[in-house]
């Protein structure tokens, strides 16, 4: 087949090409979620909306956060404020493969140039209780995406089944633009007015937050926020699904957030250093509680699935 | 008589799945056809990336007819009977059979089933197989409940026969069995736009696929990968670094293979090959290309699934930046971990302090200070400096907390190795460090190099003695802290070195608090099997058993050899019948007479030429098997027990043991007893069958 699709000139460009191609494959373009998180999976268009019969299909850009792989912006492809482009359609179409090879055409991948592989790889999020079948996909053997069927999120089972992408946006774009180091790409067309690269956006922010993961948090303040975001989730779910007006209103995406919280709050404190072999487990195992919770509680809800319940009259 | 032709095409197929998943599937369906009463000529079952094919020849058109007969309850049974029978059977009363059986009528139903369409059977059983598939792991899709490894597509269900071909009728959750399919994704004309095409028998599906770029064999395409790799190694002067495993997943990752060679960049050469060889491998599942010349791996051959339009060079310089970005990485654990084991290798040793080895056996820095003190009781007995032994096992593990073994731990011991020599480290000890795993399997290569034995003793030592100690033994098939290996390689490396070494006394120096004589059990039957696949006989291994010393098992096994050589013979086998014979007459006897028959047999009491001749062949054996013994040469031992059978086959001709005389029969039975006695010097012969 033809592939004349121009190549991108920047990094934003080929976040807009994304964004024009999922939207005209019919998915809802949302925005970023406002809160930190580790990966777009996080966004509740993902966690949550994986949930129930509800069809559904959304695509958006996720800032995420790993404090860990904080390299004060030195090293060329590891950061630790990145964006993940995220698709998720439920159910899975029939054709994910193709769509998918799609849009990689539409940001500039010819397919008779390039070697295109799925390769097994099966996602699992321990915090998340979440597990998928899938593949990272391979471009001239660089894994360009996360390709994943949802089986299980919060610990429910799926049904119907969703089809998850993943894009690490950075290391694909630096790929198609042909950068090796990621400060280097031009972030704006470089024809613009102003042009701007990546590092110019980004350098002196992964410096500052580098040096605040690893050296200064204050971890004393960090674990109390964790015990706190812990509590609160609990809380809002354990009260009483009637508002003082007589509403049913389920209070899942506020204790999501919590959940969201509190899982940051334990990467900050693994990239502090001050959380020892055994606790981790224990660590995860008390996000992934309230991610359990959180599902247990949205599956009540109408956007999870539910039977709308009237107002008892 | 008609063929067969099954594709069942999905999503991308885990490569390391895809070669038991065609068996699973040519024998599921084989198995359940011929169940069904059908026949076949020859099956093959195949695999690509995409697709699981089975092509069956010369199946008959339809099943046999079947006729069950059933025995139904006597004609004059309680009603209760009949009813339940006629039940189970599903016939009415006048449908049964009335007949003689012995003294009474008995009812019996005849069920004939007539014989049954191909096509029938093949949907059946076909349907079954997906629906019951033994996928390592399987998945759901879209909002169907079928599971299969990634979502099934289509299914190609097809019979032929010389009148032509037909689909089979059969649908399975929603997917319509067809004799349509795809070939490759992205060469085959019209691929990814609905590029579908039909064919007609297997020889056909196979023609059209290679045309539309799919070789449906993995193992030619296994073939093609290694001679397009040789080749491009050979023109460049360099050669492909056979790599079995990896050649069968990357002929399971491509449809179509290309492979490509390219070059290590010179800032990599420097490091280990071993280290290029698994980055390379693990990360990007490249072959290692070596030059002869330097002995280094320069080159890498990576498999593309397309041809392209610029013969590869795209896909190839990507392939080539990703390995660099991988390959600083493993240059920048090289580089730390050598500056860490310059300076001694101490931020490891203190950091294995903080690392549990099992949470009743403590750190694995306890564990290798256990280690260090049982390989300097070790070290003396295999020909070791008790010194050195302990220096090398206090580092062995150490490169378990380097940041190599961390990305790579198929690495460990081997970066051991390089670590101890960058610390300027004993030769012996650095090979202690590479070596002190092994063998790690029945046919892995036994250390040899005196330190790498204690050591490798050590550590496996104080695993056995530490998990008995806390009551973790191996039960049935259960064993997860793999002690049947550990003490399968104590056993190799004691017989291979010819280690003279009494465990017992080994095992009560380490981990304290373990049943030694439980354990020592545990190793004979490890012993057994593994001398059992060596072919020595089981009651060979249990004649040597009942023997003094059975815990020195570089004797005990150069006596079983010598038995088994010994039986082996016809002298042997008739000796043993006669040391039977003796032994059972004996121990009648003794139980009879309530006394033990075992000393004092006198010459002058000997009434025949025969017992004489007996009396004399004893002394001369006794006299030759006593310094045989003491040597330890058990062939010559047996050569002189093997001596004594024309004696002794004569006395019983010639002589009777219960004798008249008391005088006579009380001799004749000690000299029974110096048989019984000249025998059991060697070998425990009463537990020899036959």
């Amino acid at each position: 087949m033809a592939d004349t699709v121009t190549l991108p000139r920047s990094f934003q460009e080929i976040i807009l090409r994304l964004q024009a191609y999922w939207g005209a494959q019919g998915c809802a373009v949302l925005q970023p979620y406002d809160m930190e998180v580790g990966a777009g999976t996080f966004h509740p268009a993902t966690t949550l909306r994986a949930l129930g019969s509800k069809p559904w299909a959304a695509a958006y850009v996720q800032p995420s956060r790993r404090p860990t792989d904080g390299r004060y912006g030195e090293n060329p492809n590891r950061l630790q404020h990145y964006y993940q482009y995220q698709v998720l359609i439920k159910p899975s179409p029939p054709n994910l493969q193709e769509l998918y090879l799609g849009s990689l055409r539409a940001i500039g991948i010819d397919m008779a140039l390039h070697d295109i592989r799925f390769v097994e790889d099966d996602w699992e999020s321990p915090t998340l209780g979440a597990w998928g079948l899938g593949w990272e996909v391979w471009c001239d053997g660089m894994e360009v995406s996360q390709f994943t069927y949802f089986q299980q999120v919060g610990g429910h089972d799926c049904r119907p089944v969703s089809g998850e992408l993943t894009y690490g946006l950075e290391r694909l774009a630096m790929y198609v633009l042909g950068i090796d180091h990621v400060m280097e790409m031009p972030f704006n067309d470089p024809a613009s007015p102003i042009p701007l690269k990546y590092g110019d956006i980004f350098r002196q922010t992964e410096q500052e937050y580098s040096r605040w993961n690893f050296d200064q948090a204050d971890t004393d303040m960090l674990l109390q926020h964790f015990v706190d975001a812990e509590a609160e989730c609990e809380r809002i779910l354990s009260a009483d699904a009637t508002d003082k007006a007589g509403r049913r209103i389920v209070m899942a995406h506020p204790a999501y957030d919590q959940c969201i919280k509190a899982s940051h709050l334990f990467n900050l404190l693994d990239a502090r250093g001050v959380i020892s072999v055994t606790e981790r487990q224990a660590y995860i195992g008390r996000v992934r509680a309230l991610a359990k919770k959180c599902a247990d509680a949205f599956v009540t809800t109408e956007a999870g699935g539910a039977e709308p319940v009237g107002v008892a009259s | 008589m008609a063929d067969l032709l099954i594709e069942l095409f999905s999503e991308e197929i885990p490569a390391r799945m895809q070669g038991k998943a065609a068996a699973d599937l040519k024998r599921m369906v084989t198995d359940g056809l011929v169940e069904a009463g059908l026949t076949y000529a020859s099956a093959g079952a195949f695999s690509t990336p995409r697709r699981l094919v089975l092509a069956v020849e010369g199946l008959s058109a339809e099943s046999r007819p079947v006729r069950d007969e059933r025995k139904g309850p006597r004609a004059d049974a309680p009603a209760a009977a009949l009813e339940g029978f006629l039940r189970s059977t599903g016939l009415t009363k006048d449908q049964l059979e009335l007949r003689d059986d012995k003294k009474a009528q008995v009812y019996f139903a005849v069920i004939e089933k007539p014989g049954r369409k191909a096509a029938e059977i093949v949907a059946e059983v076909l349907e079954a197989a997906v629906r019951t598939f033994p996928w390592p792991k399987s998945m759901r899709w879209g909002t169907g409940n079928l599971r299969w490894v990634r979502p099934l597509q289509s299914i190609i269900c097809l019979l032929s026969d010389d009148s032509g071909a037909a689909v089979v009728d059969l649908e399975i959750d929603g997917i319509r069995a067809g004799d349509t399919t795809e070939g490759h994704r992205f060469m085959a004309a019209g691929a990814g736009m609905g590029g579908r095409f039909a064919v007609s028998s297997f020889d056909d599906y196979r023609a059209k696929l290679w045309r539309a770029r799919v070789m449906l064999d993995a193992e030619e395409r296994a073939a093609h990968i290694w001679q397009g790799a040789t080749n491009l190694a050979f023109a460049a002067g360099m050669e492909a670094v056979e790599d079995r495993g990896l050649l069968a997943e990357v002929a399971g990752l491509v449809e179509w293979p290309v492979p490509l060679m390219g070059r290590i960049g010179e800032e990599f050469l420097h490091l280990p090959p071993e280290v290029l060889q698994t980055s390379m491998k693990e990360h990007q599942k490249f072959f290692s290309v070596k030059n002869p010349k330097t002995g280094r791996i320069e080159g890498f051959i990576t498999v593309a699934n397309s041809e392209t339009a610029d013969q590869g060079a795209t896909i190839l310089k990507g392939n080539q930046k990703v390995l660099s970005a991988r390959l600083s990485d493993a240059r920048f654990f090289w580089e730390n971990d050598l500056r860490v084991a310059k300076a001694g290798m101490g931020d490891w040793l203190a950091g294995l302090e903080a690392v549990t080895f099992h949470n009743k056996l403590g750190s694995q820095a306890d564990r290798i200070a256990r280690i260090a003190a049982l390989a300097r009781e070790i070290a003396p007995l295999v020909g070791a400096s008790a010194d050195v032994a302990e220096a090398a096992a206090r580092v062995a593990k150490a490169d378990l907390r380097s940041a190599m073994v961390g990305e790579f731990p198929e690495l460990q011991g081997l970066m051991g190795m390089y670590y101890a020599r960058a610390a300027g480290m004993d030769e012996a000890v650095a090979l202690a460090a590479r070596d002190h795993y092994s063998p790690l399997g029945p046919t892995d290569d036994v250390p040899v190099e005196p330190v790498s034995v204690a050591v490798a003793l050590a550590d496996k030592i104080d695993t056995l003695t530490g998990f008995w100690a806390i009551d973790e033994k191996p039960t049935g098939s259960k064993d997860p802290f793999a002690l049947r290996r550990a003490a399968l390689g104590v056993i190799r490396l004691v017989l291979v070195n010819g280690v003279r070494v009494s465990l017992s006394a080994v095992f009560a120096k380490g981990y304290a608090g373990a049943d030694v004589a439980e354990l020592v059990a545990f190793f004979h039957d490890r012993l057994k099997v593994f001398l059992k696949d060596q072919g020595i006989r089981h009651d060979v291994i249990d004649a040597c058993l009942a023997m003094p010393g059975n815990d020195d098992l570089v004797l005990l096994v150069k006596r079983a050899q010598a038995v088994q050589a010994f039986l082996s013979s016809e002298d042997g086998t008739n000796l043993v019948q006669g040391f039977k014979r003796a032994n059972n007459i004996l121990a009648q006897a003794e139980a009879r007479d309530g006394v033990e028959y075992s000393f004092g047999a006198d010459p002058k009491f000997a009434e025949s030429d025969a017992e004489k001749a007996l009396f004399n062949a004893l002394d001369v054996a006794e006299q030759a098997i006593a310094p045989a013994m003491r040597t330890e040469d058990f062939a010559a031992a047996m050569g002189a027990v093997a001596q004594l059978r024309a004696p002794i086959d004569a006395f019983f001709t010639a002589v009777q043991v219960n004798s008249d005389n008391p005088i006579v029969r009380r001799n004749r039975l000690n000299l029974l007893h110096r048989i019984r006695a000249v025998c059991a010097g060697v070998a425990d012969l009463s537990r020899i069958d036959g």
